[in-house]
């Protein structure tokens, strides 16, 4: 009779024996495993904690704390009616200019940097190796290196303080590392494809959309969650380009400390704001990090 | 009609010459081998034929067109890739239309070309599975497949089976031949395997260092091989080619192997052409294939055979036949000989040598003296 996860039940006695026996070793490694792993943790549980603490029990106890009662308004707070830079209207709008600067960004510095990794890898021409290392070493810009050139360009556009310019600044230097991402992929995809689609008389964009993107959903998962993550979590841009009512959640999460009153801090609810804020990432993350991890190590395509 | 002529076809990448002048023509319906040790240029010679490659020099014409300048899908060319080359993400159905899609041939047609082909080569059951559902020949004759649905003036295989385990490999050697004979489109064959190029070919071009060094029949490729190089390349064992003295004898000519030392052989040539008469009394390379040295007991009464005597080094049994290396006045040479025959290794025996297809090559040329 076959279990669930396909072992037959005779050979289970087999590896138990060897599988549950904690060796001293074997305890050591958990013991420390665990130690770190709640290390780790300790911080979001604090965070987890405070933001369902009401601010007076907070201030009269400590930061760290078991809730004596669940204080689910603070959440309501951080997401509708919180005073952020003299607006009371919580974290939700500057949510929404996130999720306008991120989806857009994603989408379009992936589909761009689908196609560049497919021209460099796939149809080899003249200079392709020059152009891909200029394009890589976008990766290795510091970033504080170009606020400046970005600021003449938001000028020049007449996109200053505007989701739109850090739309455009995420989906430019997106391109980086999705070309590189996607490149890499792509290079292990045999030639032979290619010559057999060009004698089939497919041409550039549909030996692209046939017969190289159906075998790209690995990298694709990566690049959108890598770009995903990344543009969420970026605050330098965000804090440099916008103000007001066109930031960034991050930059706005920064402006909830700056404005708490000064004779109770809010800490609940700047803990729900966070952990509001943090909510897209670790969505992506825990629907994504299985492809992403798969992703990465995929090998060549057979 | 030549289906394929190939003039003057030069092929530099970078500093490098893979191909350094080639000059082909094949005729309609001709199964054309490209034959040659890796890096000879085969595969590149079919790259530019197929148009994957630009030729740094030279004109390719298929079917009396100058295609220079067009693109593969216009060639009217269909290709089987050493790796098959499948879509992995289509269906065998769809990899076999996906030409026709591109080429917008109507829905209709694109279903009888599947139906016409997938019957020829028995791959009706697999249509609807993928490339990494099938096994090694059945992606084979997927690649086939696709190829054929086209109906194209031109053929072309880069080391089709040499993807394929030895036994799969011979089957499919005879699937192809006989597909050639019932369709008869002209095939141009790329492959490092004698045995395939042997078996398949109308004409072998044999390939060496981005040249072709001869370009003829199975048989005179085999028999009368242009050079050194193309009598070394082909057979299992390769032609002996040892030095020889050539002598006249009476009327004819014949060749001395080992002169002046204790054992030497002497060998009478078949009638030669004068070419041949200009080397009296010089040093020649004498091309002898190992089936033509046997063993004395065996050989039919109506060969003229010349018997040697020589001594036994090595014996390599192989099952059907036995290779024995020997020597003849201190010239090593390699004989074929009957499974059954036990030779006694380091002593002299006796050997039968049928002399009429004994090849003599110039030594400094490296070329067949005509």
């Amino acid at each position: 009779m076959p279990t669930p996860s396909g072992v037959p039940v005779a050979s289970a006695p087999v590896f138990s024996a060897d599988r549950f026996v904690l060796r001293p070793a074997r305890w050591l490694i958990y013991a420390a495993l665990t130690a770190s792993a709640l290390f780790f943790l300790a911080p979001l549980v604090v965070v987890l904690l405070n933001s369902v603490r009401t601010a007076q029990e907070i201030g009269l106890g400590s930061l760290i704390g078991w809730p004596s009662a669940l204080a689910w308004d603070n959440y309501v707070q951080a997401w509708s009616s919180y005073c952020i830079a003299q607006r009371c209207d919580g974290i939700r709008m500057y949510m929404g200019n996130s999720l306008a600067m991120v989806i857009p960004a994603t989408i379009v510095s992936t589909a761009l940097g689908a196609l560049a990794g497919y021209s460099i890898s796939l149809w080899r021409f003249r200079g392709d190796t020059i152009i891909f290392a200029v394009v890589i070493m976008g990766v290795f810009l510091p970033e504080q290196m170009k606020l400046i050139p970005w600021a003449l360009v938001l000028r020049q556009l007449g996109l200053s303080n505007t989701v739109g310019a850090l739309i455009l600044i995420h989906t430019v230097q997106g391109l980086s590392f999705t070309t590189l991402f996607c490149r890499n992929y792509f290079v292990g995809i045999p030639q032979d494809l290619m010559k057999a689609a060009r004698v089939d008389g497919a041409g550039y964009f549909r030996i692209f959309w046939r017969i190289v993107l159906p075998l790209s959903p690995p990298i694709l998962v990566v690049t959108v969650i890598w770009q995903f993550t990344g543009i969420w979590n970026e605050f330098l841009y965000g804090v440099t380009f916008t103000t007001g009512t066109q930031q960034p959640v991050t930059a706005a999460l920064i402006a909830i400390s700056a404005t708490a009153p000064i004779d109770v801090p809010q800490y609940g609810i700047q803990s729900a704001a966070v952990l509001l804020a943090a909510l897209p990432t670790l969505l992506v993350y825990f629907f994504g990090g299985q492809y992403f991890l798969r992703g990465l190590t995929a090998g060549a395509i057979k | 009609m030549a289906a394929l002529s190939v003039r003057g076809v030069h092929k530099r990448f970078g500093p490098v010459e893979v191909l350094k002048g080639i000059d082909l023509t094949v005729e309609n319906g001709e199964f054309a081998v490209l034959l040659g040790p890796s890096g000879c240029g085969k595969s590149t010679l079919l790259a530019v034929i197929a148009g994957l490659e630009r030729p740094s020099a030279g004109t390719v014409e298929i079917g009396d067109r100058v295609v220079n300048d067009i693109e593969p899908k216009d060639r009217d060319i269909a290709m089987v890739f050493q790796s098959y080359a499948l879509y992995p993400a289509m269906t065998v159905r769809r990899n076999i239309t996906f030409g026709m899609e591109c080429r917008g041939v109507p829905k209709q047609e694109q279903s009888e070309a599947v139906a016409r082909v997938a019957g020829l080569l028995q791959i009706d059951g697999l249509l609807e599975r993928r490339p990494a559902q099938l096994s090694g020949g059945q992606r084979q004759r997927v690649a086939m497949g696709r190829a054929l649905v086209r109906d194209p003036l031109l053929f072309l295989f880069d080391e089709p089976l040499s993807n394929l385990d030895a036994k799969l490999r011979v089957d499919m050697r005879t699937e192809i031949k006989q597909l050639h004979q019932r369709i008869g489109t002209t095939i141009v064959y790329v492959t490092h395997d004698q045995i395939e190029a042997m078996t398949m070919a109308s004409r072998i071009a044999v390939m060496d260092r981005g040249e072709i060094q001869q370009f003829d029949s199975p048989e005179t490729v085999y028999n009368r091989p242009a050079n050194l190089f193309v009598a070394r390349f082909l057979g299992t064992p390769p032609m002996n080619t040892v030095p020889a003295r050539l002598a006249r004898d009476g009327e004819s000519l014949v060749a001395i192997v080992g002169a002046g030392q204790p054992g030497q052989a002497t060998l009478p040539l078949p009638p030669q052409s004068g070419a041949a008469r200009a080397y009296i009394d010089r040093e020649v390379v004498l091309g002898i294939r190992p089936e033509c040295i046997s063993d004395g007991a065996k050989r039919a009464a109506d060969i003229p055979a010349t018997r040697i005597e020589a001594e036994v080094e090595v014996s390599e049994p192989t099952g059907a036949e036995t290779i024995v290396l020997i020597r003849i006045a201190g010239v090593r040479l390699r004989a074929r000989v009957a499974p059954d025959i036990k030779l006694p290794l380091g002593r002299a025996a006796s050997f039968s040598v049928d002399t009429r297809t004994i090849c003599l090559f110039d030594p400094q040329t490296e070329r067949l003296i005509a």
